[in-house]
């Protein structure tokens, strides 16, 4: 179908010029439209928002302009709290977790009161609510006078890596499982042991699987970071506590929240455009 | 049969008088009652290619994976150069060092470099230097007309281009035995000639082979004697001309009847 050109290289048909001058048009129809609903949607929810009774009470204890300036500084600072948490509990996360699952796959007997203590540990801390083990851990283990005095968010810190790693361990878990025997008997019969083929051929490829499950995993424990406040670390959701109570006004937490989910987009666009890669990868030149 | 037709024709020049590569005595596998491997005798010599036939669920990538250890056998030893491997004291990563595999699919490692495949066993298990490994990987990947992947990733390849790749990758760290289980059975038919015609270079370069196969025409040209296998024995074995020209037992016969065309 390709028109013949002096150089003799390909030049679109006209039929293919046709198609595509019709599929830009579609883009445009469809970018019009969906800006057109867009437009009609938010107009239709602002007018019934606004429009409530109760809106103007809403307005001033919520979003009031003024409370939101004045203590937004101090709860940016306790943001910084949560993300020296997020930080170390992320890289805590990924080192217990790994571990874990490596632990789970070990064969034979020798192995048995480990491969024991992994499960335990995972059915344990996936099955108790974090708040419990915050409580646990921010005050029970400091009362046992075991350990020097440390700063609360530190215990924080523990919990949250200690019942994360649990679920992440069996994301990772999944993932080795997924990875074909065969590549393991390929691996094995190279010669190379056990050590090496989990940690050149096996894990590799589980974590490439997981990859957007764990980060959906991330994107959850960003968050999570905010409960360490009630352990009485000034963390930002406890700095707009304190904000809150000082101007009798609950603004402070809707900046508070506001911010929790500036900080989670970036992870969470990412997240969407990794997976999205990933299924491209998987299905190569297919459009549906 | 005779024992005389069993030792026939080692290739000429074969070290007829030396150890077999792999001499396997009475090996027998079981799974709860099924029994696998009901007691084998098999002997590969140098430089000898020998190709495993059998109906679908005879045992023949079995026996492959216990001469590799990747199976344990229930009774029975095994030798590989003389010495007993089947004896639980034995390393059996070094043991698989000595041994080339190639399955029947998923070969290659999907997030390594075509490269990187190949010269994997080289660095972590022979410990040679990444500069030579490679040198030796390109000179390898060339030989298969595929230099030009030696940085692309597998999923860039055909079926047959990646058959041959493990192929080659099996053979980088200079095995003693080439063990080859239906490397061709999951591929398209027009792919299926490029990598038996690399088996049968190997072959003619003096590599020690031991194949389980269906392409029974493949069989014949190339091996230099064939194994039947059904009931998880040896039923019958021979030079594979005499073989297939003149099979000498009824379920041989009735075999090469199903499976061969006309
Ligand atoms: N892990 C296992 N557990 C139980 N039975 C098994 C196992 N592996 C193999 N078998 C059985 O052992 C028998 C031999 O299997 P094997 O794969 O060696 O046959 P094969 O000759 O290679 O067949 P094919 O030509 O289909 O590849 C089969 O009946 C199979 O069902
Ligand atoms: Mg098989």
């Amino acid at each position: 179908m390709s028109a013949a050109s002096p150089d003799g290289a390909w030049r679109p048909s006209e039929l293919e010029l046709g198609r595509r001058a019709f599929r830009r048009r579609q883009t445009w129809r469809s970018v019009l439209v969906s800006a057109l609903s867009t437009l009609v949607f938010a107009g239709l929810l602002a007018w019934a928002v606004l429009g409530s009774p109760g809106w103007a009470r809403v307005a001033e204890t919520f979003f009031d302009p003024e409370v939101a300036i004045a203590s937004l500084p101090r709860i940016a600072q306790g943001l910084l709290l949560n993300l020296q948490v997020l930080v170390f509990a992320a890289v805590g996360v990924l080192l217990v977790a790994i571990t874990l699952a490596t632990l789970r796959t070990l064969r034979g007997p020798v192995f048995f009161p480990l491969r024991a203590i992994a499960a335990g540990y995972t059915d344990l801390f996936r099955g108790v609510p974090l708040l419990i083990v915050l409580y646990l851990v921010g005050y029970g283990v400091p009362a046992l006078e075991f350990f020097p005095r440390l700063p609360v968010a530190v215990w924080g810190t523990i919990a949250i890596v200690l019942v994360y790693s649990a679920y992440v361990a069996e994301v990772f878990r999944a993932g080795i499982e997924a990875v074909h025997p065969s590549q393991r008997l390929a691996a094995r019969s190279l010669g190379l042991s056990h050590a090496q083929t989990m940690r050149r051929v096996v894990l590799p490829q589980a974590i490439r699987k997981v990859t957007p499950a764990l980060m959906n995993d991330f994107v959850a424990m960003q968050k999570d970071v905010g409960l360490i406040s009630v352990l009485g670390a000034v963390d930002a959701v406890r700095a707009a506590q304190i904000e809150t109570a000082h101007y009798f006004n609950f603004t402070p937490y809707v900046v508070a929240g506001l911010l929790f989910v500036l900080l989670a987009l970036p992870m969470v666009r990412l997240t969407d455009w990794v997976t999205a890669r990933m299924r491209r990868r998987e299905q190569i030149g297919s459009i549906v | 049969m005779s024992r005389a037709a069993d030792e026939a024709q080692p290739p000429a020049g074969a070290a007829g008088e030396r150890e077999p590569v792999l001499a396997l005595s009475g090996v027998r596998r079981a799974y709860g009652e099924h029994v696998v491997l009901d007691g084998v005798d098999l002997e590969v010599r140098a430089h000898e290619v020998v190709a495993l036939i059998g109906a679908s669920g005879s045992g023949k990538s079995t026996l492959l994976r216990t001469a590799n250890l990747l199976e344990p056998i229930d009774d029975g030893v095994i030798r590989l150069a003389g010495r007993d491997i089947s004896d639980p004291r034995v390393d059996a990563d070094a043991v698989r060092a000595r041994i080339g595999a190639v399955f029947q699919h998923y070969n290659l490692f999907p997030h390594l470099s075509v490269l990187d495949n190949v010269t994997l066993a080289s660095r972590l298990v022979h410990r040679t230097s990444k500069a030579e490994a490679e040198r030796r990987g390109q000179e390898l990947l060339a030989s298969i007309g595929l230099a030009n992947f030696a940085r692309a990733y597998p999923d860039r390849l055909s079926g047959g281009q990646q058959q041959r790749v493990a192929i080659v990758r099996a053979l980088a760290t200079g095995p003693e035995l080439l063990l080859l289980d239906e490397v061709t059975s999951a591929l398209d038919p027009e792919l299926v000639g490029e990598v038996l015609a690399l088996v049968r270079s190997l072959a003619d370069g003096g590599t020690t082979i031991l194949m389980a196969t269906h392409e029974m025409a493949f069989a014949r040209d190339v091996a230099d004697r064939v194994v039947f296998l059904d009931g998880g024995r040896i039923v019958e074995q021979g030079p594979s001309r005499e073989f297939f020209a003149a099979p000498r037992e009824e379920r041989t016969r009735a075999f090469l009847a199903r499976v061969l065309p006309g």
